[in-house]
């Protein structure tokens, strides 16, 4: 392999893991405030109990996150050192400022929620949460307005002197027209990735004998005991299905709302780049009017040749452009396209003649399996309101409440990774959307065993650690919440400030 | 603006970040370090760790900052740098992934030998990058061989000469110093005393050996700022070290604090106006100026770093006041709390 191809396979290695965990913490940080406020609000201990619970399965999942984002920053410089002297004046400076405003900002005010049960005042525990998630989305926001403009480069000027791009209007790449519709669409998605979590694991503890769905042994009947046992267990599945409940409306909404911000983004995409829509759907040929949208397809592996599809009439054409009967242009005319406009002249030492034409079938099927379990998920959050809409500890039907939540989860982690995979995979040969090739960015002065030092140390370092965090999420979640304790009141006068702590590594 | 050049500014703003770190993520490598000296039992281990589990994730985020910030100010020192420096890089990030995870997930299990493995990655993730640094910074101090490509052309042999390891020395000391200063500063009981008799012993050492790295530096490449700057260092910490004697712990720890501040400073005015001078020809050097980014983005960006520093400075101190209790043993939840948090 070459460095380009190993280099590559890191970043799609060491990225695609790293959001396994960013979607949850986008979104737990919201849910788990939520709670919280609810607790304050209503003082229905149910609330804490699910606070502190999911605050802790969060933490398991940030602290992952935390580490596999220093590498993200590092590998620009390790690996891709070209791309980063050719970019870095306008990509260098949302990076800068995401850690600036964001990651200070989340870092601190969640140490500060971690140790300071009983170090601060109720209102103001509560209050850093929220602004862990601030910090949250404002990271997103940064780090997703250096993506588009990878994707769409605008408010910048090629100087040949210098050989690089260069920052002329700042607040163009901050609301670049991909970033408006890619933000909400990353975010909204991260907030049903974690509303799937929280109802994943709350439909397993309503289901589980151990918790929810706890009855009383022939001793504990003899001993009668019953009733307590039933009593309890009936209190803990009303819990679940509050929790259950908020994330399901959570995750609903913001399903919807991906499905909006997705159909703009398709738009965009075909203006912006014409060819990813063209390989999202293997479509070699303009279509004048009405291009049909394959929902899968039987045929050789680069979609040259069908054996059988199932189509839907128009779709394509609709997707791409709003309307039924719009023109698509097809990979073929595109290629020609792209190699008169790219083929030569400025900034030619940046790219590589190439077809300009991503792989195929990694770009057909991530859209559709994108699309897919998005779908799946969307129809899951509104499965699991139906089962839970009794205003009861009872739901509908509980064994299939357990069986949705699991799923969830599952799927709606694969929409999120196959929708990456896709938009970066989608928008080769380019790193940078009509001014660089991948292949140009690498890292001249790494040396090939160097960088498979690099991806097998990450690589197996990561696959240890997944198996770690899945044992510690396992093993919390079977436990299940804590009994409910009355915190420390640091707000009040006779608080102790000389108690053991509350929270102790 | 303000009569000074962008660049320079940008210079300074980067050099300031690296001081935050080190001075800041200084005492927590140091924590980590002594934990397996100063702590005598699985309780007093807890109470070392948890001096710094409210703040240590803060104080890496300087880290990832300055990171960033190099890559928007100074592209060209961020591309050489960090590819240039790839196999040390990648060692320190192996170390703090298994640092930081150690202090997550250590009190997460419940047998001795789930503990013993965290502790292993805890105390080996803090060694590593507090020597680690120190090399690096001394070889960029010093210059390494870089071509007209603004490439680096060594290996990592050539990182590792003997000036480079001294520099590894001096901060891996210097962080011990400080995380027992730290210690002293934040416990009570027992393991105050033995962290304030260790941080004395430590700190001479540091002394010595941090006084014939920066003669060195400053012989090499100084010139009579840094010269001051080596020499207000050397001061603090022999302060900071008979503060300590003196049991006067607040005093000891900004003694090394400003030691750590000083010192960085001092390797920064001695590497300006170069940010990564070349050893294979002057005229390769990469400076303040054919580094930088454009005077637009840089001004964009001291817009930014004017406004939101003094807020990060803000909370992060607040942070600090907030968890200002001393922790001893008896504030540490006992193993029955322990099994029902876990």
């Amino acid at each position: 392999m070459e460095l380009v191809d190993i280099a590559r396979w890191q970043f799609g290695i060491t990225t695609v893991y790293h959001f396994l965990f960013v979607p949850l913490t986008i979104g737990l940080t919201l849910i788990v405030a939520i709670f919280e406020t609810f607790w304050l609000r209503t003082k229905n201990p149910d609330y804490l109990r699910l606070t502190k619970f999911f605050g802790k399965l969060f933490l398991i999942n940030f602290a992952l996150g935390l580490v596999t984002g220093i590498v993200q920053e590092f590998q620009f410089g390790m690996n891709w050192s070209d791309y980063s002297r050719f970019v870095g004046d306008v990509f260098g400076a949302p990076l800068a400022i995401e850690g600036l405003l964001a990651f200070f900002l989340e870092s601190t005010f969640l140490g500060l929620w971690i140790f300071g049960w009983d170090k601060l005042p109720r209102l103001v525990h509560a209050a850093c949460m929220w602004i862990v998630h601030l910090g949250v989305l404002a990271s997103s926001w940064f780090i997703l307005a250096a993506n588009s403009w990878m994707q769409h480069p605008v408010g910048y000027e090629y100087n040949p002197e210098t050989g690089r791009a260069e920052l002329t209007d700042f607040a163009a790449v901050m609301f670049n027209k991909v970033q408006l519709v890619t933000f909400p669409h990353v975010v909204l998605a991260a907030y049903m990735s974690a509303a799937a979590f929280v109802i994943g694991i709350s439909a397993w503890l309503y289901v589980s004998k151990r918790h929810g769905g706890r009855v009383a042994t022939e001793e504990e009947v003899a001993a009668g005991e019953a009733e307590a046992i039933a009593t309890t267990a009936r209190g803990e599945r009303t819990m679940y299905r509050r929790g259950i409940r908020i994330s399901a409306v959570i995750m609903f909404v913001s399903a919807i709302g991906v499905i909006i911000s997705g159909d703009v983004q398709g738009k965009v995409m075909t203006e912006v780049q014409p060819m990813k829509m063209a390989a999202a759907e293997a479509l070699y040929e303009t279509e004048q009017s009405c291009a049909p949208f394959s929902v899968f397809t039987i045929g050789t592996p680069d979609g040259q040749e069908e054996k059988f599809a199932l189509t839907v009439p128009c779709l394509l054409s609709f997707l791409g452009t709003g309307s039924f009967d719009g023109e698509v242009k097809g990979i073929n005319e595109l290629r020609e396209t792209y190699a008169e406009t790219y083929g030569s002249d400025v900034g030619a030492t940046y790219y590589t003649p190439d077809d300009y034409v991503p792989n195929i079938p990694v770009t057909y099927w991530t859209f559709r399996w994108m699309m897919g379990f998005g779908a799946l998920g969307t129809a899951g959050s509104a499965l699991v309101l139906w089962l839970t809409r009794r205003r009861r500890d009872e739901v509908v039907n509980a064994a299939w409440l357990g069986r949705v939540g699991i799923a969830l989860p599952v799927v709606t982690v694969l929409a999120s990774s196959m929708g990456w995979i896709f938009t970066e995979m989608g928008r080769q040969p380019w790193v940078v959307f009509g001014l660089m090739t991948t292949e140009r960015g690498v890292s001249p002065g790494v040396s090939i065993p160097e960088a498979w030092i690099s991806v097998i140390t990450l690589t197996t370092l990561y696959g240890v650690l997944a198996v770690i965090e899945v044992k510690l999420l396992a093993k919390t979640v079977r436990k299940g919440p804590e009994e409910f304790v009355e915190p420390p009141d640091p707000g009040r006068a006779d608080h102790d400030d000389d108690a053991q702590l509350t929270f102790a590594y | 603006m303000f009569g000074l050049e962008l660049t320079t500014i940008w210079f300074v703003l980067i050099a300031v970040l690296w001081i935050g770190y080190f001075a800041l993520e200084g005492f927590d490598f140091g924590v980590g370090m002594l934990v397996p000296v100063l702590a005598r039992d699985e309780t007093e281990r807890r109470v070392m760790i948890n001096t710094i589990g409210p703040v240590w994730d803060g104080n890496e985020v300087w880290l990832l900052v300055a990171g960033g910030a190099t890559f928007a100010a100074f592209p060209e020192w961020y591309a050489t740098l960090f590819s240039g420096f790839y196999l040390p890089l990648l060692i320190i990030l192996v170390a703090l992934i298994l640092r930081n995870l150690s202090f997550e997930y250590r009190h997460k299990g419940d047998t001795a030998s789930w503990r013993a493995r965290w502790d292993v990655a805890m105390i080996g993730g803090s060694y590593v990058p507090a020597v680690l640094w120190g090399v690096a910074f001394a070889n960029i101090t010093a210059g390494v061989p870089i071509d007209a490509d603004k490439e680096f052309t060594g290996t990592l042999f050539t990182l590792l000469n003997p000036y480079a390891l001294l520099g590894g020395a001096v901060t891996a000391l210097l962080f011990a110093t400080h995380g027992a200063m730290f210690v002293a500063l934040k416990t009570d009981g027992e393991i105050r005393h033995r962290a304030r008799a260790l941080a004395v012993r430590l700190g001479a050492a540091a002394a010595v050996v941090a006084v014939v790295f920066l003669t060195w530096t400053q012989v090499r490449t100084g010139d009579l700022s840094s010269a001051v700057a080596f020499v207000l260092a050397a001061l603090c910490l022999l302060a900071g070290v008979a503060a300590a004697a003196a049991g006067r712990e607040g005093w000891a720890f900004l003694g090394t604090f400003l030691t750590i501040v000083l010192a960085v400073a001092g390797l920064f005015l001695a590497l300006f106006p170069d940010v990564m001078p070349s050893s294979t020809s002057a005229a390769y050097s990469l400076t303040t100026t054919n580094a930088a980014a454009t005077p637009y983005t840089l001004q964009i960006m001291t817009w930014v770093a004017l406004v939101f520093t003094p807020i990060v400075i803000g909370y992060q101190t607040w942070t600090y006041w907030v968890f200002r209790k001393r922790i001893s043993t008896r504030h540490i939840p006992t193993a029955q709390l322990t099994a029902a948090r876990d």
